[in-house]
């Protein structure tokens, strides 16, 4: 191929004729990429800024806004059901993140191994992550139908009381952490099997001619291998967690008693329910914030867990 | 013969226990209305009843909302494959200048959560007249800063000389993505394409911002709102998530090196 290249420049009518194009080549750039320029930055640029204009603004989407200044961010800070719905999402996120990410490490390394139908096993793990929210939420309203639900009635069989689930509001946040970590823990052990792959086998084979047991090499070998992973893991699953909506307004729609408000689905029904966008935008702006400090705070910890 | 692992005793349970909900949902879509609504309700169907599905297709929405579903689907794939792959070509292969700070710009917007944009995005529709269209659904999925990265990594681990040779024949960049680097491009083509379709088909934050009329759902949207209208009808609402279920898991059933790859992909790059 490179011999091509070589005799091709020594034509000197080929070279100029190369160098002509060359120049048109900036056209050429600015053409490919400019259907998604144009789209990418002016979906998100644009609405970053005028979403931070709102939060300033009394707005009901309809008739013209009014310039309020911080009202809305005080408002937001003596809130009550904004504190709660701030709680909530704590709660969820505290128990999804990390029962995921460790479950999801534990699954992985068991199904990190050659046997029969290990493939099969694989993918069932991992196929409720294909499913969206709310055919997950749909089916578990179901199957946690007080009455006609299959889980009351395996309740009845084995002589236990039957249970509200999601119309008590002590269970109803804690069903959603389980249906998201019977979907969302797939997700993590697909990426700690392909993490895996990257752990030295070497490094395994000196750790056990060391005497290192099996827990020993997956405490000391295999876990500081996979830090990167886990780090990203922990990112990704907590963006997740603090933006869940899908599978609450499906399920719960925040209820009951407000019990599984959280926040998207505060600022969703601020904006788009009762109208106050202005409001909303603000508590989007505060869950921003929350979030870029968690992913600056995990990136800083994973340079340092890098060197 | 050798022993079967003692590991089967723990992974098939595991396995079995991630299945369960999606075997019950197959299960109970296949009910009568009668085994479903007596208490408490039969585990096992005595007979396999298709009535859930006979209603489900005779609704008269239900057929628009998965043919609305599929088009807002299709469209984000293909324009997501064209657009992502010129711009990733371009990214990758031409240089131009400002080419780095915008891609550094559109990556940047990766990390925008969606809730700082809804609000503006909706007003922005109603604006362009898409708003209670499928249009409002389409044009913010047109293109992902995530496809356009996804191309640009595959070319740029692509030898140059494959190319060079065209070039130098005269060929146009436009032939060349043609008829030269996108027959090479499968995995970044089926990883893009595998994503799009993943996100546009299981959303429904968006659509139910977008969407007010029941002729203009999405098949998400529509099956929480199905649901709501047919609470005692469950093998109806069963069948109906089934359906919205099976393009997604039978494209991952064939497709699941394709899948697998792309998710741990996602993940890798982060």
């Amino acid at each position: 191929m490179a011999s091509v290249v070589g005799t091709f420049t020594l034509d000197p009518r080929a070279q100029a004729a190369a160098k002509r194009r060359r120049r048109s080549e900036g056209a050429t750039g600015w053409a490919f990429v400019s259907p998604s320029v144009l789209l990418i930055l002016g979906l998100s640029v644009v609405p970053v800024l005028w979403s931070l204009l709102l939060s300033f603004q009394v707005n009901d989407l309809v008739s013209p806004s009014e310039w309020v200044g911080l009202a809305n961010y005080r408002a937001l800070m003596q809130d009550p059901a904004f504190g709660s719905a701030v709680q909530h999402t704590a709660i969820y996120a505290a128990l999804y993140v990390p029962l995921s990410v460790v479950g999801g490490l534990a699954i992985a390394v068991a199904l990190d191994r050659k046997i029969r139908l290990i493939g099969l096993y694989r993918t069932l793990v991992f196929v409720p992550f294909v499913v969206s929210a709310a055919a997950q939420g749909v089916l578990f309203s179901f199957v946690l139908d007080p009455e006609f639900g299959v889980a009351n009635s395996l309740l009845h069989k084995v002589g236990l009381p039957a249970q509200g689930f999601f119309s008590n509001p002590d269970q109803a946040l804690y069903l959603l952490v389980a249906i998201s970590l019977w979907s969302g823990t797939g997700f993590c052990v697909i990426v700690y099997l392909a993490g895996l792959q990257g752990v030295s086998a070497d490094l395994v084979e000196a750790a056990r001619i060391d005497g290192a047991g099996r827990f020993g090499i997956l405490r000391h070998v295999v876990v500081p291998t996979l830090t990167p992973v886990t780090v990203f893991l922990l990112l990704f699953q907590t963006i997740n967690a603090l933006q869940v909506f899908d599978l609450v307004f499906v399920t719960t729609k925040g209820g009951p008693l407000g019990s599984t408000t959280v926040i998207v689905y505060f600022i969703w029904e601020k904006a788009f329910k009762t109208f106050t966008a202005g409001y909303s935008a603000a508590a989007a702006y505060a869950l921003a914030v929350a979030l870029l400090v968690i992913g600056i705070g995990l990136q800083i910890s994973r340079r340092r867990a890098a060197r | 013969m050798r022993r079967p692992s003692a590991w089967h005793l723990v992974l098939a349970p595991l396995a079995l226990l991630f299945a369960l909900p999606l075997l019950w949902l197959l299960v109970s879509s296949v009910m009568s209305n009668a085994e479903i609504n007596r208490f408490p309700p039969a585990l096992i169907p005595s007979k396999v009843d298709l009535g859930g599905y006979r209603y489900v297709i005779g609704n008269a929405l239900f057929p628009q909302w998965f043919l609305n579903s599929l088009i807002v689907s299709a469209v984000a794939v293909t324009a997501n494959l064209v657009l992502g792959s010129l711009g990733g070509y371009a990214f990758a292969r031409i240089r131009f200048a400002g080419s780095k700070v915008v891609l550094g710009m559109m990556l940047a917007t990766m990390v925008i959560p969606f809730q700082l944009t809804m609000i503006p995005t909706f007003l922005v529709m109603k604006q362009l007249g898409l708003i209670d269209t499928l249009g409002a659904l389409i044009v913010p999925a047109l293109v992902t800063p995530l496809a356009v990265f996804l191309f640009r990594q595959f070319f740029v681990s692509l030898p140059r000389e494959l190319e060079e040779a065209a070039w130098i024949d005269g060929c146009g960049r436009l032939r060349i993505l043609w008829s030269i680097v996108l027959p090479l491009a499968r995995p970044a083509l089926s990883t893009v394409a595998v994503l799009t379709f993943l996100s546009t088909w299981n959303d429904l934050t968006w659509p139910l911002i977008a969407i007010n009329s029941e002729t203009n759902y999405t098949l998400q949207l529509g099956l929480t709102t199905f649901q709501g209208q047919h609470h005692t009808q469950w093998a109806a609402v069963m069948a109906g998530n089934v359906i919205t279920v099976l393009p997604v898991l039978l494209g991952f059933l064939l497709a699941q090196k394709a899948f697998i790859r792309s998710l741990a992909a996602t993940g890798i790059k982060g």
